[in-house]
Formats: C-alpha cells, sequence, structure tokens
C-alpha cells in the first residue's frame, strides 16, 4: 500500500477482499459461537446424567435424521425466516422491532379472513396472492404505528413495539372469542381458498408434518430483501440511515421517511410470516399460534448477522433446536434447548466480534 | 544539574489502520515549567497525550513520568500518577452541580452512604480560592459558560491531585478575557510546581505562556527549542516543514465575468439561528459571494461558523433571514433540494457527516447524489463503478481500489473521496468547512488546487477554515466571525495574520459589508 504511493499514476481497481478472507470472517466467528454452545451444552446434558454424544445424535436423527422430523424442521424454520427478516430489516435502518409477534398474528389473522371470505375454487395463486398481500398490509400497519409515532413525536420503537404486542395480541383474542371462533375454541373456521399444498402431498414420507409451499415463499421474500437492501437505491439509503443517520442526512435523505419505510416494511414480512401456520398448516386462525416467535426472530436475526441468506441458515438452525428439545424430551428436559438456544444467542453476541477482531490482527500481523 | 523530568516519551509509535499517527515521536518536559506542544491539525500531538494519559497503549516506544517506567499504564494509573487530562470536549455531567460533577467517582461520604454535600462544597470551595478557579459549587453544569465549564475541567483533575496537567486546545472556544484568566491561573498553578503541557497550533499563545516547545509535524517530533531563543516564524516552518507562503498561486481572474451571466452565487440576507440554550448563534448575518469569488471566514471556534454552514446546507433551522442559490429561495428547502439548486457541501465533520465509514469508497463517491446513480429505482452498478473509476483516478485516491471501505483510508484520502464528490457534480456554489483538517500537507495543496480551480470556473465558493493562513491563501475577501456576527468583511490584500486576530478576538469591531 504505502509502496504504492510513491508511483506515479495508480489504476483504479474493484478488488473486493479475497474470498478466503470473506468465508473466513463469515463462518469462522459463528461456529466458535457454536462450539461453544455446545460445550456448555455438553456440560448440561452431564449434569443431567447423560451422555452428550448420544443425545446429540438423538437430536440429530430426531430432527434432519427422517423425513418427519425434517419436515418438522423445515416449518419452523419458515415461520422464524419470516420473522428474522423482518427484525434484520428493521436493524439495517437501525431500528429495532420487537414487535415481530403481533404483526406475524395480525398478517395470519388477516390471511385467514381473507381464505374465509374468498369463494371455494379461487385458483391457488390468486387466492395465495390476496392473502399474502392482506397479511403483508395488516403486518405493516402494526408496524406503521410505531414508526409513526417515533417520527412524528420521537416515541421509541422498542416502547412502542413491546406495548402494541400486547394491544393488538389483545384485540385479536376479543375479536376471535367474540365474533368468529369455532365454539369450545379459540380459533376461526377452516378457510375455503389458499390452502397450500404440504410437503407430504408431493412426497408421502413427510407425512404428518406441517411443511408447505410457504418455505418457498419465504426464501423469495428473502431474495427480494436482498435485492432491495444491496441493489437498489431505496435499499443504499436505508443503510445509510442505519450506519450513521448524520451522514445519510447530509446526502439529502430524509431520515424520517425511510424509517417510516423501514418499520412498516419490516412488520409487512412478519405480517406474512402468517401464511406459513394460516394456509399451509392448520388452515385456520388461531389464538396464540404467533408465540414466541417474534423474539425468536431477533436471535434468528443477530445469528444471521442482518443478512437475508444469514437469517435463513440461522432460521434452520433455531428450528433444529426447537425440534430436538422434542426428539430428546425422553432423555433430557426440553427445556434444556431453551437453555441452549440463550446460550448460542449469547456465545454469538459476545464471541463474534470477538473472534472477528483476532482474525483482523492476525491477518494485519501476517500482513506485515 | 540534570533535573529528572517530568514526562519523558521516546520513540513513541501508534498507528490506526494504515494511519500511522505517531512514529518515533518525542517529548520531555521538566517539572514546573509550561511546556507548548505545537503542530498542525493531525500531527499526531492528541495521540500522543492520549498514551501518557494510559487512554491508549504504544505500538512502540517508551513513557516515564518522574524517572518511572509508566509504559502502556491504564487511565486509573495514570490519574494516581498525578496526570491530569483537560479534554477539548467537555467531560461533564450536566444535570449535576459543580461540586457534583468534581467528586464523581470519589465522593465524599457520611456513614459510608449517604453523600456529605456539604463537605465536597467546602472541599470546592476550598481549592477554587487556592487556584484562583473562582466557581461557585452549587451551580448546575448546564447553567454556566463555555470558559466557566472548562474552569470546571481544570478543577476536576487539580481535584484528583493532578501535578501534571496537560490542555488540549483549551483557548478554541474561549473569549479574549477567558483566555486572558486562564493564562494567570495556569501561571499560579505553575508557581505552586505544576507542570503544564498546553496542546495548540496558535503560536500567539505559546508565545505568550509557555517556557519550551515541541514541534510535531506528521506524526513525528521535529524540534524541542526554548521558547525564549525563538520566533513565531520559526516555529511556524518547523510546523508546516517549509517557508510558509500565504499566498498560493491564485489571482486568476475567471475570464468574461458579465452582468448577464445567469449564476448570481449564493446570498444570504439577515440570517438567523437559534441555539440550543435559545441564545441567537448567528445573530442577522447578510452576505453574499459572487461566482468566480472565494468569501473566506475566519473566527475562533465557536463562534457560529459550524452552525452557519450547517443553516446553509440545510442541517439546522433557522429562525429568521433568506438564503438564495443563483436568486432561488432555498431557505425552507431540504437537503437534497438544495443540491438541485446547485449546492455543494465539503462538510467539517468528515467522519459523521461527509463519509460512511461501512460503505465502500464506490458508493461514497454517490452520497448524495445517489438517485442519478439509478433507473428505476435500482443502482446502476456499472455507472457507480465508472464514476468511481473517474474520481479515483483524477483525484489520485489511494489505495485505488473502489470496492475498499472508506474506514480503510486515511484521512487525506477519505477527504479526497469526499471532495471528489462534491466538485465532480454540477454546482455553483460551494461551502468548504475545513476542507483540509487533519490531511496531510500534500493532499492540502492538492485540495487547494482544486478550490482555486472551481474558483477559476465561475463557483462561489465559501471557505471556513481554522487555519488562518488557508482563509489568508485562498480568500479573495476575508469575514471574521465573531459572537454569531460578522465582524468585518476585507479585501484578502488588506488582512494579515494580526488584522484578523484582532477582530477575532473582539478587540477590534468594524461594520460587516
Amino acid at each position: 500500500m504505502s509502496a504504492s504511493s510513491l508511483a506515479g499514476e495508480a489504476k483504479p481497481t474493484f478488488a473486493a477482499a479475497p474470498w478466503r478472507e470473506r468465508a473466513e470472517e463469515a463462518l469462522i466467528p459463528p461456529l466458535v459461537a457454536l462450539l461453544v454452545a455446545l460445550i456448555c451444552g455438553d456440560l448440561l446434558i452431564l449434569s443431567y446424567g447423560q451422555s452428550p454424544a448420544a443425545v446429540y445424535r438423538m437430536l440429530l436423527e430426531g430432527t434432519w435424521g427422517n423425513a418427519y422430523g425434517f419436515g418438522q424442521v423445515l416449518y419452523k424454520a419458515t415461520t422464524l425466516a419470516f420473522t428474522g427478516l423482518a427484525v434484520s430489516f428493521g436493524l439495517r435502518a437501525g431500528l429495532f422491532n420487537i414487535g415481530g409477534e403481533s404483526q406475524l398474528a395480525a398478517g395470519g389473522f388477516a390471511a385467514a379472513l381473507m381464505g374465509l371470505v374468498l369463494p371455494v375454487g379461487t385458483p391457488l395463486v390468486l387466492a395465495l396472492l390476496i392473502c399474502m398481500v392482506a397479511a403483508g398490509a395488516a403486518g405493516g400497519v402494526v408496524g406503521a404505528v410505531p414508526a409513526y409515532l417515533k417520527t412524528r413525536f420521537g416515541a421509541h420503537e422498542v416502547i412502542v413495539t413491546i406495548m402494541l404486542n400486547f394491544i393488538v395480541l389483545a384485540l385479536l383474542n376479543w375479536f376471535i372469542a367474540g365474533h368468529l371462533h369455532v365454539p369450545e375454541t379459540l380459533h376461526t373456521p377452516e378457510i375455503h381458498a389458499g390452502v397450500l399444498p404440504r410437503l407430504a402431498d408431493i412426497d408421502s414420507r413427510f407425512h404428518g408434518s406441517a411443511a408447505n409451499l410457504a418455505l418457498i415463499v419465504a426464501v423469495l421474500v428473502a431474495t427480494a430483501v436482498w435485492f432491495y437492501l444491496f441493489r437498489t437505491r431505496g435499499g443504499y439509503d436505508l443503510r445509510a440511515v442505519g450506519l450513521q443517520p448524520q451522514a445519510a442526512e447530509y446526502g439529502g435523505i430524509s431520515v424520517n421517511r425511510v424509517w417510516m419505510r423501514a418499520l412498516t416494511f419490516s412488520g409487512a414480512i412478519a405480517g406474512m410470516g402468517g401464511i406459513n401456520y394460516v394456509l399451509g398448516y392448520k388452515h385456520y386462525y388461531e389464538d396464540g399460534f404467533a408465540s414466541g416467535a417474534g423474539f425468536l426472530g431477533i436471535a434468528v436475526a443477530l445469528v444471521g448477522r442482518n443478512h437475508p441468506f444469514g437469517v435463513i441458515i440461522a432460521a434452520f438452525f433455531f428450528a433444529t433446536l426447537s425440534q430436538g428439545g422434542l426428539a430428546i424430551h425422553a432423555f433430557v428436559p426440553k427445556q434444556m434447548m431453551d437453555v441452549l438456544q440463550g446460550v448460542v444467542i449469547i456465545a454469538v453476541a459476545t464471541a463474534v466480534p470477538e473472534v472477528r477482531r483476532i482474525l483482523r490482527s492476525a491477518r494485519r500481523r501476517s500482513d506485515a | 544539574m540534570s533535573e529528572t523530568p517530568a514526562i519523558r516519551m521516546e520513540g513513541i509509535e501508534k498507528s490506526f489502520g494504515a494511519v500511522r499517527a505517531n512514529r518515533g515521536a518525542s517529548l520531555e518536559v521538566m517539572p514546573g515549567e509550561i511546556h507548548a506542544l505545537v503542530g498542525e491539525n493531525g500531527a499526531g500531538k492528541s495521540t500522543l497525550m492520549r498514551m501518557l494519559g494510559g487512554l491508549m497503549k504504544p505500538d512502540a516506544g517508551r513513557v516515564e513520568v518522574f524517572g518511572r517506567d509508566v509504559t502502556g499504564w491504564s487511565t486509573g494509573e495514570a490519574i494516581s500518577a498525578g496526570i491530569g487530562i483537560v479534554h477539548q470536549h467537555f467531560m461533564l455531567v450536566p444535570t449535576l452541580s459543580v461540586a457534583e460533577n468534581l467528586v464523581l467517582g470519589c465522593e465524599p461520604k457520611t456513614r459510608g452512604v449517604v453523600l456529605d454535600y456539604k463537605r465536597a462544597s467546602d472541599d470546592v470551595r476550598k481549592l477554587s480560592t487556592e487556584t484562583g478557579l473562582v466557581i461557585a459549587p452549587e451551580r448546575l453544569i448546564s447553567d454556566l459558560s463555555v470558559g466557566e465549564a472548562q474552569r470546571v475541567e481544570i478543577l476536576k483533575v487539580l481535584f484528583r491531585g493532578a501535578r501534571i496537567l496537560v490542555l488540549d486546545e483549551p483557548t478554541a472556544v474561549l473569549s479574549p478575557p477567558e483566555v486572558r484568566e486562564l493564562w494567570a491561573v495556569l501561571r499560579r498553578l505553575r508557581d505552586k510546581g505544576d507542570t503544564i503541557v498546553l496542546i495548540t497550533h496558535r503560536l500567539d499563545e505559546v508565545v505568550e505562556i509557555s517556557s519550551a516547545i515541541t514541534v510535531m509535524r506528521a506524526g513525528q517530533t521535529v524540534a524541542r527549542v526554548k521558547t525564549s531563543e525563538t520566533t513565531p516564524a520559526e516555529i511556524a516552518r518547523l510546523m508546516v516543514g517549509r517557508e510558509v507562503s500565504l499566498s498560493a498561486g491564485k489571482r486568476v481572474q475567471p475570464s468574461g465575468r458579465t452582468g448577464s451571466q445567469p449564476n448570481q452565487g449564493l446570498e444570504v440576507r439577515n440570517l438567523s439561528v437559534m441555539g440550543s440554550r435559545g441564545i441567537r448563534v448567528i445573530d442577522d448575518v447578510s452576505f453574499s459571494v459572487k461566482p468566480g469569488e472565494i468569501l473566506g471566514i475566519a473566527g475562533v471556534e465557536g463562534n457560529g461558523q459550524t452552525e452557519l454552514i450547517e443553516a446553509l446546507a440545510g442541517l439546522r433551522s433557522t429562525s429568521a433571514g433568506e438564503i438564495l442559490i443563483d436568486g432561488n429561495d432555498i431557505t425552507r428547502r431540504s437537503v437534497a433540494k438544495r443540491h438541485d439548486a446547485g449546492l455543494s457541501h465539503i462538510p467539517e465533520d468528515r467522519l459523521r457527516r461527509a463519509l460512511i465509514l461501512e460503505y465502500t469508497v464506490a458508493n461514497n463517491l454517490i452520497l448524495g447524489v445517489q438517485k442519478y446513480f439509478s433507473r428505476n429505482g435500482v443502482m446502476d452498478r456499472d455507472r457507480v463503478k465508472e464514476n468511481a473509476a473517474r474520481a479515483i483516478t483524477s483525484f489520485d485516491i489511494r489505495p485505488p481500489n473502489a470496492l475498499l471501505a472508506a474506514r480503510a483510508l486515511s484521512g487525506g484520502n477519505q477527504q479526497k473521496v469526499v471532495v471528489a464528490r462534491e466538485m465532480g457534480r454540477g454546482f455553483s456554489v460551494l461551502l468548504a468547512s475545513q476542507p483540509t483538517r487533519g490531511v496531510d500537507v500534500g493532499a492540502i495543496e492538492f485540495i487547494h488546487q482544486q478550490l482555486l480551480n472551481a474558483r477559476a470556473q465561475g463557483k462561489a465558493i465559501l471557505l471556513v477554515s481554522a487555519e488562518l493562513n488557508e482563509v489568508l491563501a485562498l480568500s479573495d475577501r476575508i469575514a471574521v466571525m465573531y459572537r454569531g456576527k460578522f465582524a468585518t468583511v476585507l479585501p484578502s490584500a488588506e488582512a494579515s495574520e494580526d488584522v484578523l486576530g484582532e477582530y477575532m478576538i473582539g478587540t477590534k469591531k468594524g461594520s460587516a459589508a
């Protein structure tokens, strides 16, 4: 670097960091975090008087080892992908959306309403589109409220999204219980249109698992989010606001407008996740279906490092832990997986920056 | 007699990424002297002092305090050894009183838990009378003037038993009477036996107060001299590394400037801006900058220069007045609309405003003009690349890699990115605020040349700089800001450091043209 500055004409290059460097930086830190989490898991299992190897084998067999378990992982990963994408989208603009749960619930509810309103025999593609637009719009409205309160009055989005979780979930509960439920239950009647094919319909080995075509939709949404963030002007503006709001403002970007857009889209993405349960699995809206998915979405976004494709991988990981908890229930309590999830999140939050720092300083030393 | 120096730093090395802030710097300060540490912005003075105060560890070198090797010590160790650093930016809790701020971290307590407020106040009052730093202990920090807040900062380090005081640019925010008071306090402390290091780049201060001088340039110590044995001109030469020529080769009158030209430059009428405390930080200022003219603004920092530029750029709201670009009123327009009207802006805060440090050089080169690099909302990556290649070549940005994060560039090259972007697009008015701050000498000359070229092309340029020689060398006319007003506007032929200096410190008041 310093030697070339003595040379005359410098030829512009477009050299990204070598792929090996980038791969190392993307993969090694999370793997170290995973290793730390596994060691903690070992200790937990040992303290319970079981063999870690046996428990982990059972965990893998119960999730990726058979078609049903794998199908369940796919199903759980789908919802987590939507909420994880929603959280990461907000974080890219510097906003912390804690309202994934209520946005997801509102989206599921709107999808169910459309499924009930549309006549039997509506073509699947059309019904799916209508349900998704409705779900996105409902989630988007729930996301737009904190955005408006933030940009207009300066209310912090964390507080408002948390409070909206209570408000929206209570309103939905009241509406279902009061007006739309099947007697003796807390869910709506079954939808007439928009039922998504399950994986079991395509391959019978998946029989009984809830995995469905919403998975494909999740991957498409992740791709769309990637394109928006990294290839469009809106994404350029959004990331600029998230990184350095003062510089964005200087660059003529309206920070408030970006915030408004980011939280609304974030809510819409979470809302669209509602189709996985409503159109793909139960075919009705049920009170409480979204429970916990919003918060786990925060962990998914964190582990996935706010990159849409990282989020997909992280969603699979957390879905595996969650399904694995059921598989090992006979040997160790299912709560152990909850503990392990917590350990993973803490390990990622602490180990990843640390490992990356070590990697970089080692590289600098080898350069010198 | 060979006395043990209070501070001895030798062979100090410190790098931040590709930037070498200190390369073999040294410093020797004898007990009981007022020692001036001078150098241009970015010469490495503050970095050196941070290592003395334990805020950073040197990559190489040795630090001794009163003969004891303390290399790489912590802030806590530095404080207990009697090092007190008074930072340029105050570190006080605004909602607490003077006494509460002073005892923060070592509060006197009754029965072990309750803050003994009376004892704190008494201690502060005692120290205050001893040192001449007069301030009522019960006043709230938020009610203090800047000069008073600085007194509290000095009291704070003395309260913790500091015997070596480091003051980082203490006069940048002070009015002339406040500066005189500060000198009196420093002299009294010195007579008491304290050691004082004064970081500054103002030569008049150096000559007035110090007994010895260390000059730094580009991370190295270039001289250590006795104040009585040198002259301001020699110090200036040592700081800059060459004879300081106050007239860069300009005076190229733009050809064919006629009344029919559509460009009318910048016009500001009766502009006022309110500050955070309800005081007018810009007070009814009117001026114009014609096409092909550079209007320089000089002044002690904190007299409204920052607020003026921000108000013109659309980053701060105005309370009265009008701003016109080429005859169009832009007072109420957004930042983006001002760009469209022909405004370009090199901001003073490069790291927070002017660049998005995680973005690549290519992406930084389109900040503010990104809408011209997208089609139907999708970025046109070929044109972004083309634009980057052109800017990197013509502005000699190094390393010449468009996909490097802006963070990885040196200060000078970061500034070249900003200048390339702001001057690479169509504009008629340029706001250039501290355009060469923290930039190496080679880049400074390059940026100056760019400004003069733009001037020759008929652009109207408003230049704000803390460097008087920069203002003198480049401007056609020079305005001096003092307390939110223009104290005077002079043709640069009539201006000199002495003349401007008097207006800057408010001893001379003229009629603003």
